[in-house]
């Protein structure tokens, strides 16, 4: 019985052991580069601060009483959707783009990849210095909007949410423009002839054939973009308001300002429940009912219209 | 039986490369029918254009009486196999299927039930789950067909359908191809450059040559009364002999003067004049190969000849005669070879003799000697 087990086993191991392997380093690079420090950060936020910013003795609850506070969920909130609605615009930005890079000629093609990368070439907080500019009260586009009378000449269009959001998108619309670019690159465009061949309309075509085959690149464009928008803090504090706060921005206070690692440690481990147990339950839920139903009818059923054939 | 599909004078250029020039076609309701050429005939933009996905720059193109020319592919009832199939990569055999009646908003107990219907036609019901990744070059060509004619549409168009598959699966698929359309009934229109495929298939054939139509018969018309030299020689062997009409022997016959051969009896296939240059296409299974001098009527063509090659091929053996200055190809096939006392062999001195009516004259002047200027006129 025990051999009989052993040898099972074994024979499960040798077949599994070669994907094992080869999956092996980059899981142990998760584990040593992600996973590990996550948990050491997570673990922080049940130590006591010290006075000297550092992490004290011992293990305590406070911190996570004190992320009760009532200012934190509405930050909360505020990340999300305006990571969402970050990463919503880019898509659908980047999902023509990405298209209409796909159909160009190769020659105009690397000109205008070229392009869409070209903003990287200057530092990111001078990026973010020049829409302070731009967005000034005493810039061109606010003093141009009042002349032409669509903007009243108290409103700013500077620290508020919407300076963020549009600092937002235009950081990370290249990340989005990419993946969904190189997804595009790879799809054979003669499908939207056959889907138009079967009847479909242009844009049916283009919905039910073109964005199902290049979702990979579209989920790595949503991470792409959503992930570091999440965790943006220069762009909410350089272009933003007391009032357009991120989770980001309070890190950074409690980190060089209060200088209490476990209360930011906290805020940390906060976020990111609240992106991952969406995501969680979106599994779970997409595993129960998988959203293909399948064309053939069970065996048993009706079968008429088969025997007319 | 009435015509479903009438192309008339139809032209399309790609700058100033002319594709399709002057093409003029009628299609009959039920048919299978062939459009036959070398690749960049021609024949894809053909297609391209009676199933939408191009305009042609002039000419009409009647679809059951009503000009669809300027129609997009989806307000044409008619429906493509693609030459490499273009199946959904992301859906299943069965929403691959499914596809066309989805974007019409059908029902879906109707769309299960045509599907199950298609899967049936095409025999494939343990394979409805898979993935096109996952399945077969056949069996990929059968889902597109399928997904295709589940549409019910009044013309199948058919781009090389076989192109892609060896030589075994391309047999086999040809006979499933014929029966499927003896069990459906639609009109096939089946685009390839491969003439046996055509030959096989096929009601009717149109032969394609740098975008102009050469000739459009039944398959035994355009084998046994090829128009052209290119006709005679795109479908299957011939051999051609240019020369000039010496005699007209009464209303049938005419005697030909081919330099380098001599004098030969043919059928007058047109009426011809004396001093006219001509060309006769003469298939190589025409004539009778012997050792001995047969005792032949005057009906028949008798030349001495000297053995060149022999190819034996099995089903059949082909000859290379050597016969003045031409080098003949000539086919036996009924092989007895191996059985005679003393098999014809290399250089062996031979006679060849055929019919006066197996030989065909061409219609057009193109391949007549080069003592007369080429008039390289079109058909
Ligand atoms: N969209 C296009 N743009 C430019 N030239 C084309 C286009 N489509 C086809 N052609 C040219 O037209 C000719 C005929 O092509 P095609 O109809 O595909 O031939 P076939 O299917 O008979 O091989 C070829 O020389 C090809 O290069
Ligand atoms: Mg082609």
């Amino acid at each position: 019985m025990i051999t009989r087990l052993g040898r099972w086993v074994l024979s499960r191991l040798r077949r599994f052991l070669p994907e094992w392997l080869l999956t092996a380093p980059s899981l142990l690079w998760l584990l040593l580069f992600f996973v590990i420090p996550s948990l050491l950060v997570f673990t922080v936020a049940f130590r006591p601060p010290d006075p000297y910013g550092r992490i004290g003795e011992g293990w305590t609850l406070d911190t996570l009483a004190r992320l009760m506070q009532p200012s934190y969920p509405a930050i909360l909130w505020r990340t999300l959707r305006v990571s969402m609605v970050t990463t919503l615009v880019c898509l659908v930005m980047a999902v023509p783009a990405g298209y209409w890079l796909a159909r160009q000629p190769a020659s105009r093609r690397h000109w205008t990849l070229l392009l869409v990368i070209l903003p990287f070439w200057t530092n990111f907080l001078i990026r973010i210095f020049a829409w302070r500019t731009v967005l000034h009260p005493e810039g061109f586009l606010q003093t141009s909007l009042v002349k032409l009378g669509i903007l009243s000449s108290n409103a700013s269009l500077l620290y508020n949410e919407g300076a963020v959001l549009v600092v937002l998108i235009y950081t990370y619309l290249p990340f989005a423009i990419m993946p969904v670019y190189a997804a595009a690159e790879r799809f054979d465009f003669q499908l939207l002839d056959a889907a138009q061949d079967l009847g479909a309309t242009r844009f049916q075509a283009f919905v039910r054939v073109f964005l199902p085959s290049i979702q990979i690149g579209l989920l790595t464009a949503t991470l792409m973009v959503f992930i570091p928008a999440l965790g943006s803090y220069a762009i909410p504090d350089l272009v933003g308001g007391p009032s357009s706060e991120m989770v980001g921005n309070k890190i950074a206070q409690r980190v060089f300002t209060d200088r209490n690692l476990p209360h930011a440690s906290g805020l940390s481990a906060l976020l990111a429940l609240a992106v991952i147990l969406p995501m969680v339950i979106a599994m779970v839920v997409r595993s129960r009912h998988p959203d293909k139903v399948p064309v053939e009818r069970e065996k048993g059923g009706p079968r008429e219209g088969g025997a007319q054939g | 039986m009435e015509s479903i599909l009438e192309i008339k004078t139809v032209n399309k250029a790609f700058g100033a490369q002319r594709v399709v020039r002057d093409v003029s076609l009628s299609v009959k309701r039920g048919e299978v029918f062939s459009l036959l050429g070398p690749s960049g005939c021609g024949k894809t933009t053909l297609l391209r254009m009676i199933a939408g996905f191009e305009r042609p720059d002039s000419g009409s193109i009647l679809l059951d009486g009503t000009d669809v020319a300027q129609l997009p592919p989806n307000r044409r009832q008619v429906n493509t196999v693609f030459q490499n199939y273009a199946l959904f990569p992301h859906l299943s055999v069965a929403d691959n299927i499914a596809f066309g009646l989805r974007a019409e908003g059908k029902p879906k107990i109707e769309i299960q039930e045509e599907v199950h219907r298609m899967l049936d036609l095409i025999r494939m019901h343990e394979h409805a789950h898979k993935k096109p990744s996952q399945i077969s070059g056949g069996q990929k060509q059968r889902v597109a067909i399928a997904r295709a004619l589940i549409k019910k549409p009044k013309i199948l168009l058919l781009d090389e359908p076989l192109a892609a598959l060896d030589l075994k699966l391309r047999q086999h698929m040809l006979l499933e191809l014929d029966r499927i359309h003896d069990e459906v009934g639609i009109t096939f229109i089946y685009v390839t450059h491969d003439q046996d495929e055509a030959m096989s298939l096929s009601d009717h054939i149109a032969i394609m040559n740098e975008g102009v139509i050469e000739q459009l018969g039944t398959p035994a018309e355009v084998y046994e009364l090829p128009k052209s030299r290119f006709v005679a020689e795109f479908i299957g062997d011939t051999n051609l002999f240019p020369g000039k009409v010496a005699s007209v022997e009464g209303s049938d016959y005419c005697h030909l003067e081919v330099p380098g051969l001599g004098k030969i009896l043919a059928y007058q296939d047109r009426p011809v004049a004396p001093g006219e240059n001509v060309t006769l296409s003469l298939r190589p299974e025409k004539f009778n190969l012997s050792r001995e001098k047969p005792t032949v009527p005057s009906i028949q063509n008798l030349l001495p000849g000297v053995v060149d090659t022999i190819i034996y091929m099995g089903s059949e053996t082909r000859y290379v005669v050597r016969c003045g200055e031409f080098k003949l190809n000539v086919l036996r096939q009924h092989n007895r070879c191996l059985l005679e006392e003393k098999p014809i062999t290399w250089e062996d001195s031979v006679w060849l003799t055929w019919h006066a009516d197996d030989g065909n004259i061409l219609q057009s002047t193109n391949g007549t000697p080069a003592t007369t200027p080429n008039a390289d006129s079109a058909p």
